[in-house]
């Protein structure tokens, strides 16, 4: 890219938009000042540990309390049944379904919360948790959907009222007709059958809440690792029927997220009813493996697609039809609109004139979830397909993976684009970004290189592709919405006397760095140092509200709102600044921090108009200097970009290791651009964990493998590439900075590119292979290079 | 039981069952709370702390087994109203998101500089290897050391990429607005 303009327009003191300012938030955390969930300590505090069921599905004998409840320092034992009685024993997932919270009838999978025991101390509560004696009477457990919608599989949601199969919900959309009079036509059909496994988000804090209800008031004052602290308000408002002002959700420093604490969790639901009944405060934070076998899992989507081609090269139509694995609950955080999340955007980065998709999600006795583990509701899984499809059409029609992409990519003059099935693209240059990503990752060289044939020890050169679009920043309000509550967001601002701010908003951090991204809006906007504008998320009594964060939603939507706000408040400044300079408003010209008198030297700085506004406010205008703005965006972002994975592979033992890894992202204007690369270089962590090692595997009882991190592997530094790292921009044309969000297209795409470049290097060594699913194991390389077929 | 440590230079002791361990009798008992529990396997590092010298994950040292010796925690890095260099370089070079596993990278990093004050990008990726950092990738981290072995905290974050393709398309939007 041509460097066109290379000074911000603030300066580095200011630290508006395009500077690379070091994060605010950074001080507390290195000093180890930062104040997590487990950090808090209230008096009297209680502790809560969650008796567990061992097996995947069970009918509940009887629950004996007597040995827990006789131990010294336990207060409280809970079941189900004492829950029923105040009507809490289930609750709504954000899908609409229902989940229990602590089981009354039956255990539908293992790890599901049966009890729970609080205790003075936390060591004497999980002592009496194991004290705990359930009496199970064992059912035949359902470890996957193909099982499950089986003929005379058991129900497992025997529950539910009109539930009579294990189906849990069906959906389609798309061009059915369109589709298939494209196929009929095609000249050739590629289709793709590929499992994208079931993974954890496991963020490194695990979920927790500390429940604190003042019998005196009943005020409850609800700690929650949180990442939308006021949907979640609102659902305890409508779920235990708390009085809505009376509940104060405070999201603490969040240890990570990644979607995982989008959804109410049981323990959350217990340790509020504990502290209610108790009239003390309840604590409940969970440990790793109680993380990885309960709260909200991702993916396990069993996925079929296929591509009507041209003999030259033309992509016609995509059909894909889903098979969901979603555990004992539809717990999918996802608008209740669309049912399979955002999968649709299956069509990518390509001009394909007719789609049609299906879906079809299956209860199975395993853990719920379906949480978007750094993903827009399910972009992750429709871009992942497209991108093996594509790579596999490229193959089929021999052709380039670049050329084939270069031929069937949107153009840059179609956008604003309508999609298949029905996304609008607001902005992207496709040829562009993967253009750049060839030249960085020398993509031509190393197709030499692989011509060359096998290194001298015997490996494989392969170069894999993926040129993703992601579909994020939910929402608009009429398409969009969380459990009925519409996906706007906002921020209020307010400029003190002396010049600084205080911004509140109602997305929140779990690590992404608001507290420093959002401050350099408002410095971009009014020019106001950064540093000097303090930034507050978390707390529901004192932040506007708003739907959190999550599906890289923050700087589309509270990034907008703080734009927004900041601008209303910059409209008042001129009114005050005509007043203290008594010069007509439109006589005033604006420059990041001072209005000056068009063609003098008179100007008042923006400081000198928030002392104003507060000691010498015009006549007629109110006085204070403070704005609030609720944005509903306009239409979604839709961030896109090319990655490059070079990789070896020993066809001897199925190995393989990457030797070049080039991600060229477009996500628009870029705010910091530091923050920007480390939510790149984090996402594609993530993406090389899904294709290498980390999936949550289950056998044939049900027993969750990967429930702790000796079994679920996560990638150290060790085996983690080093990235290079690429940009083009490509600003949003209706966000109001031309900002797209950006926390998640790695994860989105880099995944495809990894799969695409082994089988690249196994095709390319003379071994005929259409896939091989994540996570990439040696013994399934092993297995396709050597026409064996490999156990899971 | 009771037991006396000297942490961060200063004597502290405390009352505690013999099974407590030794990150709980340093974030419960002794309310230093910059030392973090993110697993229970002894995998992730995020409970990192200097003993006698050496790091280690505190989850699986038994508070009864540190009794009598120097320990050294986040909160004990800066000195003297200064940060430590590995504290610096790691906000310089953006070695931190959500700030969980910070501490014990830290303390890692820190004690393989001792040691070694120019490692290798392997050797300090191999050092860091007992540690799991799920947000930031490693890259900065790795920096980061290196950075605070040289002796400064640097100030590069690499290039700034996508800045000025930014500014200019944010000024073109403006002056269309």
């Amino acid at each position: 890219m041509t460097v066109t303009a290379p000074r911000p327009a603030t300066p580095p003191e200011i630290g508006g938009l395009g500077h690379s300012v070091r994060r605010k938030e950074d001080d507390r955390f290195i000093q180890g000042a930062g104040r997590y969930l487990d950090d808090i300590v209230l008096p009297g505090m209680l502790h809560m540990a969650i008796v567990r069921s061992p097996v995947a599905h069970a009918r509940i004998r009887s629950i004996d309390t007597s040995a827990a409840e006789a131990i010294d320092g336990v207060v409280a034992v809970i079941t189900g049944d004492a829950l029923a009685a105040h009507g809490l024993a289930w609750m709504p997932t954000l899908s609409g379904d229902t989940q229990a919270v602590l089981a009354t009838d039956k255990v539908r999978y293992q790890g599901q919360e049966v009890a729970a025991v609080i205790a003075t101390d936390p060591y004497v509560a999980r002592d009496a948790a194991t004290l705990v004696f359930v009496d199970y009477e064992e059912l035949p457990a359902i470890t996957n959907p193909q099982q499950s919608l089986a003929e005379g599989a058991v129900l497992i949601r025997d529950e539910k009222e009109g539930q009579t199969d294990n189906v849990a919900y069906e959906w389609e959309t798309g061009d059915r007709e369109g589709t298939d009079r494209a196929f009929a036509s095609a000249d050739l059909v590629v289709s793709l059958e590929t499992h994208y496994p079931r993974s954890h988000p496991a963020p490194l804090e695990t979920c927790g809440a500390l429940a604190d209800i003042d019998p005196a008031t009943g005020q409850a004052t609800i700690y929650l690792t949180s990442q939308a602290p006021h949907a979640h308000r609102t659902l305890f408002a409508l779920v235990a029927g708390l009085p809505e002002e009376k509940i104060r959700i405070i999201a603490p420093d969040i240890g990570g997220g990644f979607g995982n604490k989008v959804p109410i969790y049981p323990g959350y639901v217990v340790a509020t009813a504990a502290s209610l009944l108790l009239g003390k405060p309840v604590k409940w934070v969970e440990s790793r493996s109680e993380n990885l076998i309960s709260t909200g899992f991702a993916r396990d989507y069993h996925m079929r697609g296929e591509l009507a081609l041209s003999s030259d090269g033309k992509i016609l139509a995509m059909r894909a039809s889903i098979l969901s694995d979603q555990g004992a609950f539809y717990a999918d955080a996802q608008p209740s609109k669309f049912r399979a999340g955002l999968f649709h955007i299956c069509t990518g980065s390509y001009d394909i004139p007719y789609a049609h998709v299906t879906a079809k999600g299956a209860y199975t006795n395993k853990a719920p979830g379906g949480v978007a583990y750094r993903c827009s509701f399910r972009v992750t899984e429709a871009s992942y397909l497209i991108e093996r499809l594509v790579d596999n059409a490229a193959w089929k029609l021999g052709m380039d993976p670049a050329e084939f992409r270069r031929q069937n990519f949107i153009r840059k003059d179609q956008f604003p684009y309508r999609s298949a099935t029905g996304f609008v693209y607001d902005s992207g240059d496709y040829h562009a970004a993967m253009d750049e990503a060839l030249r960085l990752s020398d993509y031509y060289g190393w197709r030499s290189r692989q011509a060359e044939g096998p290194t001298e020890d015997g490996k494989l050169i392969g170069i894999g592709l993926a040129s993703f679009t992601e579909v994020v920043g939910a929402g608009h309000s009429k398409e969009y919405d969380i459990a009925g509550l519409k996906m706007f967001d906002s921020a209020e601002l307010r400029i003190h006397p002396t010049g600084k701010a205080i911004l509140k908003l109602g997305v929140k951090s779990q690590g992404q760095g608001h507290e420093t991204t959002f401050a350099q809006i408002v410095a971009e906007e009014l020019g106001i140092p950064f540093d000097q504008i303090k930034v507050v998320e978390g707390d529901t009594d004192n932040t506007p509200y708003g739907l959190g964060t999550y599906a890289s939603r923050s700087t589309p939507v509270g990034g907008a709102a703080t734009a927004m706000a900041s601008r209303k408040i910059r409209d008042k400044a001129r009114k005050i600044a005509a007043h203290l300079l008594e010069a007509a408003e439109e006589d005033l010209e604006w420059e990041p921090g001072r209005f000056t008198v068009r063609g003098t030297d008179q100007s008042v700085t923006i400081q000198d108009i928030a002392f104003a506004a507060y000691t010498n406010p015009p006549d007629g205008e109110e006085a204070g200097l403070e704005a609030v703005h609720y944005y509903d965006p306009p239409n979604m972002t839709y961030p896109f970009g090319t990655y490059v994975v070079v990789v070896e592979v020993d066809p001897a033992d199925g190995t393989w290791k990457v030797l070049n890894m080039t991600a060229v992202d477009d996500c628009g204007v870029r705010i910091n651009p530091m923050i920007v690369a480390g939510q790149i270089t984090g996402g594609l962590t993530e993406g090389f964990a899904k294709a290498n090692m980390q999936w949550i595997t289950f056998d044939e009882q049900g027993n969750c493998i990967g429930s702790n991190f000796l079994d679920y592997l996560v990638p150290t530094a060790y085996e983690t590439p080093k990235f290079t790292l690429g940009a083009t921009v490509t600003p949003s044309p209706h966000h109001p900075l031309g900002a797209k969000g950006v926390g998640e297209s790695a994860t989105v795409g880099s995944p495809a590119a990894y799969v695409n470049a082994v089988l690249d290097a196994l095709r390319r060594g003379g071994h005929e292979v259409d896939n091989i699913d994540m996570p990439v194991l040696p013994h399934r390389v092993w297995g396709a290079a050597n026409g064996v077929e490999a156990k899971p | 039981m009771r037991v006396d440590v000297t942490i961060n230079g200063e004597p502290r002791s405390a009352e505690v069952e013999p099974r407590t361990l030794l990150v709980d009798f340093i974030r419960t008992h002794l309310g230093l709370t910059g030392t973090h529990v993110g697993c229970d396997t002894t995998s992730c590092g995020a409970c990192t702390v200097i003993l006698d010298g050496k790091p280690v994950k505190s989850c699986t040292v038994l508070a009864v087994q540190a009794h009598g010796s120097e320990l050294r925690t986040v909160e004990g890095l800066r000195q003297n109203g200064r940060l430590h260099p590995i504290q610096a370089a790691f906000k310089e070079h953006h070695g931190l998101q959500c700030g969980f596993c910070t501490p014990g990278m830290m303390l890692v990093g820190a004690a393989l500089l001792e040691k070694n004050p120019a490692p290798s990008e392997e050797e300090i990726r191999w050092e860091l290897s007992g540690n799991l950092c799920r947000c930031t990738g490693y890259m900065n981290i790795v920096e980061a050391i290196k950075a605070a072995g040289a002796g400064s905290a640097g100030d590069a974050v690499g290039e700034d990429l996508g800045a000025a393709e930014s500014v200019a398309a944010a000024e073109e939007m403006e002056a269309h607005a």
